[in-house]
């Protein structure tokens, strides 16, 4: 049988370096896939994801199971990803000012190469791609608490309770929160919701 | 149920979170409203086209690249363990806290004068610790001291008491 994560945490506060590889096997995809969506750009999401991995580390004498794994986890991660966009806010203008409209894959340009060998119907391909970047571009455009609420909801399924206390918040505030930001969605991607109905 | 309060419970429906008897009344609102009907339907819209969204994988040298900064961890000690490679200075902490112990213990003594080291001392007294002044009318008429036989006075000390009179 499996070992939880608090069981796990547990254990590496003990000594049990396993125990450790085994909770970065364990989230290392969600943590990398939630903080690229956060930060779009795959290399900081995983130099913020091994940011998470050594926090969690460090912390392991004081570890007390008080709360899901996962709510810690994801505070620590959410809380790096909008200090770095914090930072990186006047970089990230000057780019988009400069930077001309792409249509970028989900794992970066390289997987654009090749599109000829994977899809026969490449007109179909760049209509489905571009579809993609429209729903990345909504996310991308909320304003970043509403946007990790909607990922944290929607991504990895973390219940109220505890997507509330990763964004320091009350469960009701969560809810608004959740419901402006899927309000800005509806709106963003109307073209596509029309066709989904 | 209101439009506005709909709000909150929007996501929740649609996640089919909501506790039943909340559930039967999102319901009853969304059968007798048109617009809140639309809107839950495009919220469920939106959150199928979140769904088309492709997972990535972490790069293969994401693992690596963690052990390697896990590695480079300096070992965590407890508190007690500076004292370990230096004997000497936990003997020395150990004196001084001692020694601390016993300056605080003794009674305070505080200069007086012009607070130089030779100048003169006084203890401080605390009224309270005064002897109380005996009462010499009492101790005159007190009965069992007249019972005493007198003090026989010798001539030396008659000859000193004339003495220190003249």
């Amino acid at each position: 049988m499996a070992r939880s994560d608090v069981q796990l945490m547990l254990d590496v506060k003990a000594g049990d370096e396993q125990s450790f590889a085994l909770l970065l096997q364990r989230y290392r995809s969600p943590l990398v896939n939630f903080l690229y969506r956060m930060v779009r750009n795959r290399e900081q999401a995983e130099d913020l994801a091994q940011e998470v991995f050594i926090r969690v580390y460090r912390a392991r004498a004081d570890y007390v199971p008080s709360a899901k794994f996962t709510t810690w986890l994801f505070r620590i991660a959410t809380n790096l990803a909008l200090n770095s966009l914090r930072d990186t806010r006047h970089q990230r203008m000057e780019i988009s000012l400069d930077a001309p409209m792409t249509v970028d894959a989900e794992d970066g340009d390289e997987r654009m190469m090749d599109v000829a060998d994977k899809h026969p119907d490449i007109e179909q391909h760049l209509v489905e791609e571009a579809r993609k970047a429209m729903i990345r571009h909504a996310i991308d455009k909320l304003p970043e608490k509403q946007r990790a609420a909607v990922l944290l909801h929607k991504y990895q399924e973390l219940d109220y309770g505890e997507i509330a206390k990763i964004l320091a918040c009350s469960e009701s505030a969560l809810k608004s929160l959740l419901f402006r930001a899927y309000e800005t969605l509806r709106v963003e991607l109307a073209p596509l919701v029309a066709g989904a109905k | 149920m209101s439009c506005s309060r709909m709000e909150k419970q929007m996501m929740p429906y649609v996640d089919g979170r909501l506790k039943a008897s909340e559930q039967r009344e999102v319901e009853a609102h969304l059968a007798a409203c048109a617009a809140c009907r639309v809107r839950m339907n495009e919220f469920r819209a939106v959150s199928g086209l979140l769904d088309e969204l492709p997972q990535i994988e972490p790069s293969g040298a994401f693992d690596a690249r963690v052990r390697a900064r896990v590695a480079a961890e300096p070992v965590k000690q407890s508190w007690w363990t500076v004292f370990a490679p230096s004997p000497r200075a936990a003997f020395a902490a150990s004196m001084l806290l001692l020694a601390t112990i016993w300056i605080g213990s003794r009674p305070n003594n505080v200069n007086t004068g012009n607070g130089g080291s030779n100048g003169p001392t006084a203890q401080v007294i605390d009224p309270n610790d005064l002897p109380v002044l005996e009462n010499y009318d009492i101790l005159a008429n007190f009965e069992p001291l007249t019972e005493l036989p007198q003090p026989v006075q010798s001539d030396e000390s008659d000859e000193a008491d004339s003495n220190q009179s003249m």
